[in-house]
């Protein structure tokens, strides 16, 4: 075989040295140190141990809700403490566990899997996670201070605005919230930028792993829809502390608003959830059987389809709301036809086992038994999508029975297979066999013991989010049979905790390694720098396809065997072909990524118990860390570097092909997606209250000469923009740099004062954000204005300190080139945001 | 009696119908993929060779969902139809306003044939009654599943629903959309009654208080006329249940309690325990004696 295939790009033996360079470069600290450590896999591993803490915390509210709703009139807890309970339950298990332990599988595994040894933006990742550690701890520590919030997980407003829920308590909700946004956009930016880019050399998009594929298609929901929920906590934290009434009825307002923000983001989220999920089932299944994939391409198509799909889906949360029947209908089919797409790779996944010998192993277990959960999940699902159906079981346990059997079936049994099928990579003992089981078969058992008398109880006529219930209503026997099957449930999940402690010994360079005989790349012979030698892949399976593969890339026989700089590398290669082009020059361990995290949390705590100035001074020592760390990147273009097979890369690229750039693209995209939400909200409110937009052009509209000089001045702030780019390319002598600095500080002016002319524009007529929701939505488009604008301020004079320190010119450009690609965006959302304010009111009068 | 199971008019009946369908339809296709699984992982080599196939694969995952799914969206489309046509000329109609906790009921369109009362609906068998649904507060669910699936009362919206009982009966129905403290107790009834004693029902509640025969002094040194209405005596207030027939309902606090002149005295004096957050406060100082007197009178108010 290897007579025909040309030789490997490097040969031995390797020098002396090399090996011990590539581990001191990539070593993690010690100690205390621990904390400023990046590498993927001891991020991952923090990450999923976090996650899988407040699974635990979540679990624990759910067992004294069931022991609460044991028997009728029970008194374990009181009202306002089950209210609290029943919403951190869901809000803890949805936002600080579901979304974060895929995620986190997905730093974990990704890089490895990739080929690659590390990701992109390692202090990101790190970043991510310990502002989602700190600030979901302290969020969950708000039941011990009665200061929980209790307007349900999805917190509807009235009932969460400040009128009805007056205290603290919701505003904790926002704050909680508020921290798994930034960690899945920074997850979701990690996760695109390292799949398109850092593969190894000849993985094509269709030789990549599933779960990859998953993990983009993950990624990218994320992107379009998180910013739809982003947007609805701001409406409903302006309308909270400064009342403007983007949800009160008598000024104007709809709560439907937020529920359509809300489940717009909510129904994509539950596939978010279950998506990585299924892509790892994808993995385990053809180990476990030892064959490839059946219709991997069939799957790749399901997975970008219920992507797609699950846009269009959200209003079937609504149903009873009093929508008019051809909403209804779409939203009915669409529902429907979103179970295509999952019901392909359930086919695909029994078609794999038909092909091969299955294993009957743990991770085989709960795959297993991930089939029988999930599918019956999936057929209530299609019942509830029935409107006349959804109309009787909506809002009742039937409800509660659906969404647990999907998401525990769905996402926790594919966890758990993936847990005890991977630790062997990372683990110095694998897990136990027989532990294993016992905890499947008690979760199995508790699972349909706990959640299918509750399709009973809903039936019989049980709404959800009660703390009490009376005798005699035909709800006692299920309630007590799905108490029972809870602690069933838990116990299982006890077994496998007592596994992990027993068991679970986390190393990145001493595991036990490849039990299963898995074909892909994670399971090569890692150390803490991931791979030896990056491979050349041929096969979806490389280490089936080239048995000898995992000894070749130990001996330093592929790519980047050692470090060239002395510092940590990996190859960026191009995002189709997967052809090496050019050197990451990997960042490592640091302080700087830790404290901006935990003064960022603190200035949100701080801010939701109000006090603001301390908040502020958070706020402020954030950012500067953040300066800090980011004054440590663009590092500038140095000597090519020798990666194997003669070829030599460039560690540093400038413009679209920059990894830099990527990232800079999918922020973009998730302001567009945000500015949408509110191009959304303002269409959608002025629909149905067309009685608060103006109604005369003298009516609250400032005069259009208002629009017309601001809009010059956003122009003029990219012609700006235009001319520091020109002058950047140009270099050279000091009034070369004088002309990029002072263009640039024209631009941050320039958009700085169209922003300030547009709050005067409106204030100078007299129209305030609190007298209607036509107002406050006019404003709201100010202040998301505005944050981009803060944001490109605070870019535009980093990058002029750049400049006047000699870190920036024609060559060393990455930052300028980021600075500029969210200045224009930010021209393009001030001019769009100046027409639908000023021009949209005067076309409909 | 809160049953989707046990319908007692057409709409509910015609979800029950397609219920009991869509779940047999389910545990048959249950079965055929555990068989499946079975086969797949223990099965002979042919039948493991068909479930292998792309073809199978295709058939299955793609093409019997799709057909399947189809006839259930046309079913349920029909059902959905039927549902949001517009009222019948001769139904009954009655506005129901959600507030925290519990329902205020408003009969009739002519002023000499209005009258409100609270928490319990009674309408005529076999007629078409047509619900106006409007909340004061936040957003709550009006649910009788004995008859018909829920709509939601968001403030700012007029919501209908539909409601037709083909016997006469008592059907219990709940708040289904979260509204805070104790939502859990926010229920009601509807009862369904022969046309004649429906008639009789609507002529009794239409006249004012008969001129009690006890004492009703402490109800108004209690200040109890400041929240609540008696009509025929000068207790006017609205901000509470309408009292004027109470003591006809089934129930009390929304269904929390049943009537009678014990539960009556139980609750002036410790609703608060009894649905904690409500907005009547506990009126624990009165003496025995009072609240005696206030639960007779209360209790002579049918």
């Amino acid at each position: 075989m290897t007579e025909k295939r040309s030789p490997l790009p490097n040969r031995l033996p390797r020098p002396k040295g090399e090996l011990a360079l590539l581990e001191k470069a990539w070593k993690v600290p010690e100690g205390w140190r621990l904390l400023t450590a990046v590498n993927n896999t001891y991020i991952g591993v923090f990450y999923i141990g976090a996650a899988l803490l407040f699974f635990i915390l979540a679990g624990v509210l759910a067992l004294v809700m069931r022991l609460q709703l044991a028997v009728p009139g029970n008194e374990i807890v009181g009202q306002g403490t089950y209210n609290q309970l029943f919403t951190m339950h869901g809000t803890v298990m949805m936002f600080l566990f579901a979304v974060p332990v895929v995620e986190a599988i997905g730093v974990m595994l990704l890089p490895q899997m990739l080929g690659a040894r590390d990701l992109p933006f390692p202090r990101l990742s790190a970043f991510a996670f310990w502002a989602y550690l700190v600030g979901g701890l302290f969020f969950f520590s708000s039941l011990f201070m009665g200061l929980a919030p209790d307007g349900g997980w999805f917190m509807y407003p009235p009932l969460t605005s400040s009128r009805y829920s007056p205290g603290d308590n919701s505003d904790f909700w926002l704050l909680g919230i508020g921290f798994i946004e930034i960690s899945a956009i920074a997850g979701a930016i990690e996760i695109i930028v390292g799949i398109m880019r850092t593969r190894a050399p000849g993985m094509t998009l269709d030789k990549m792993p599933i779960f990859a594929w998953a993990m983009l298609v993950f990624a990218g929901m994320i992107v379009f829809a998180f910013p739809a929920v982003i947007l609805a906590t701001m409406l409903l934290e302006l309308e909270r502390s400064f009342q403007w009434p983007f949800f009160i009825a008598d000024k104007g307002g709809d709560p439907l608003l937020w529920q359509h923000l809300f489940w717009f983001f909510g129904h994509p989220e539950v596939y978010i959830i279950f998506l990585p999920a299924a892509g790892m089932v994808s993995m385990i299944v053809p180990t476990m059987t030892g064959v490839p994939l059946v219709g991997y391409r069939l799957i790749v198509v399901a997975l970008v389809a219920t992507g797609f799909f699950s846009f269009g889906l959200w209003v079937h949360h609504m149903f009873t709301t009093g929508i008019p029947g051809l909403s209804l209908a779409f939203f009915s089919a669409a529902s429907m036809v979103v179970t295509i797409p999952s019901a392909m790779q359930v086919f695909s996944w029994i078609a794999t086992m038909a092909s091969g010998r299955l294993r009957l192993t743990v991770p085989s277990l709960f795959v297993l038994g991930f089939l029988a959960v999930f599918v019956i999940g999936g057929l209530t699902g299609v019942m509830v999508a029935m409107v006349p159906f959804d109309w009787q079981v909506h809002d009742t346990y039937f409800i509660v029975a659906h969404l647990h059997y999907v998401l525990y079936g769905g996402m926790v049994f594919p966890l758990f297979a993936a847990l005890y099928y991977w630790a062997p990579a990372f683990s110095k003992r694998r897990l136990s066999e027989t532990l294993g089981r016992w905890s499947f078969a008690l979760q199995f058992i508790g699972v349909n013991l706990a959640y299918f008398p509750m399709h009973f109880a809903g039936l019989a006529g049980m709404p959800r989010r009660v703390y009490t219930y009376p005798a005699g209503l035909g709800w006692d026997l299920p309630n007590l049979l799905s108490t029972v099957g809870a602690f069933i449930i838990a116990l299982g999940v006890l077994l496998c905790l007592v596994d992990l402690a027993r068991n679970f010994r986390f190393s990145a360079s001493d595991a036990v390694g490849d039990v299963w005989k898995a074909g892909t790349l994670e399971w090569l012979p890692n150390g803490i720098y991931g791979p030896r030698s990056i491979p050349i892949v041929e096969d979806r399976e490389p280490l089936w396809y080239r048995p000898t593969l995992a000894d070749e890339v130990e001996e330093g026989r592929y790519f980047l065997p050692g470090t060239k700089t002395g510092g940590r590398e990996t190859l960026v290669t191009t995002p189709f072909d997967a052809a090496p082009d050019y050197v990451l020059l990997v960042p490592g361990p640091s302080w700087r990524s830790f404290w901006a995290a935990i003064f960022m949390a603190a200035f949100f705590l701080l801010l939701t118990v109000k006090l603001v100035v301390p908040a502020m001074a958070c706020g402020v020592l954030s950012l500067g860390f953040v300066v800090a760390w980011l004054w440590q990147t663009d590092p500038g273009p140095g000597p090519k570097l020798a990666i194997g097979a003669g070829i030599r890369l460039p560690s540093y690229r400038t413009g679209s092909s920059s990894h830099s750039w990527w990232a800079m693209i999918v922020l973009v995209l998730v302001a567009a997606s945000l500015f949408v939400a509110l191009a959304f909200s303002y269409f959608y409110i002025w629909s149905v209250s067309p009685q608060v937009w103006p109604q005369a052009a003298s009516d609250r509209l400032p005069d259009l000469s208002w629009a017309a000089t601001t809009a010059v001045i956003l122009v003029a702030g990219s012609i700006a923009l235009l001319f520091a780019d020109w002058a950047l390319k140009r270099g050279g002598t000091g009034a070369g740099r004088w002309a990029l600095r002072a263009t640039l500080l024209l631009a941050v002016a320039a958009l700085g004062t169209a922003c300030f002319l547009e709050f005067c524009a409106q204030w100078q007529v007299g129209l305030r954000p609190a007298d209607s929701s036509y107002a406050a939505l006019v404003y709201t488009f100010t202040v998301v204005q505005g944050q981009l604008v803060a944001a490109f301020i605070l870019m535009g004079l980093y990058t002029i300190a750049r400049s006047m320190t000699g870190k920036l010119n024609a060559a060393r450009r990455v930052t300028f080139d980021n600075t500029k690609c969210l200045g224009h965006y930010a021209v393009a959302q001030g001019l769009v945001g100046l027409f639908i304010v000023h021009v949209s009111p005067r076309l409909a009068l | 009696m809160q049953s989707v199971l046990a319908p007692h008019g057409p709409e509910a009946a015609a979800v029950a119908r397609l219920g009991w369908a869509m779940f047999a339809g389910g545990a048959l296709i249950c079965l055929a993929l555990v068989v499946l699984v079975f086969l797949a992982i223990r099965g002979g080599a042919g039948s493991r060779r068909v479930i292998a196939s792309e073809r199978f694969l295709i058939w299955s995952g793609i093409f019997v969902p799709v057909v399947v799914l189809a006839g259930l969206l046309s079913w349920g489309l029909v059902l959905t139809g039927a549902r949001i046509a517009p009222p019948s000329p001769g139904a009954l109609q009655i506005e129901v306003i959600g507030e925290q906790w519990w329902w205020r009921v408003r009969y009739g369109t002519e002023a000499a044939q209005k009258f409100e009362t609270a928490n319990e609906l009674r309408i005529p068998v076999g007629r078409d009654v047509e619900l106006t649904l409007v909340s004061r507060d936040v957003i709550h669910s009006f649910w009788v599943p004995s008859l018909a699936g829920k709509v939601d009362m968001i403030p700012g919206m007029t919501n209908r629903l539909r409601l037709h009982a083909t016997e006469a009966g008592i059907f219990r129905g709940q708040c289904a959309e979260y509204c805070g403290g104790p939502h859990a107790l926010m229920s009601f009834h509807v009862v369904a009654l022969e046309v004649d004693a429906f008639e009789a029902w609507l002529a009794a509640q239409r006249r004012p208080a008969e001129a009690p025969a006890t004492d009703q002094s402490v109800f108004f040194s209690t200040g109890c006329h400041g929240c609540h209405t008696v009509r025929g005596t000068n207790a006017v207030g609205t901000i509470g249940p309408d009292l004027t027939h109470v003591a006809g309902r089934l129930s009390l606090g929304a269904a929390t309690l049943p009537t009678g002149a014990v539960n009556f005295g139980r609750w002036v004096r410790e609703n608060q325990h009894l649905k904690p957050g409500n907005r009547m406060p506990s009126f624990g100082f009165l003496s025995a004696g009072e609240v005696d007197r206030l639960a007779t009178y209360l209790d002579g108010l049918k």
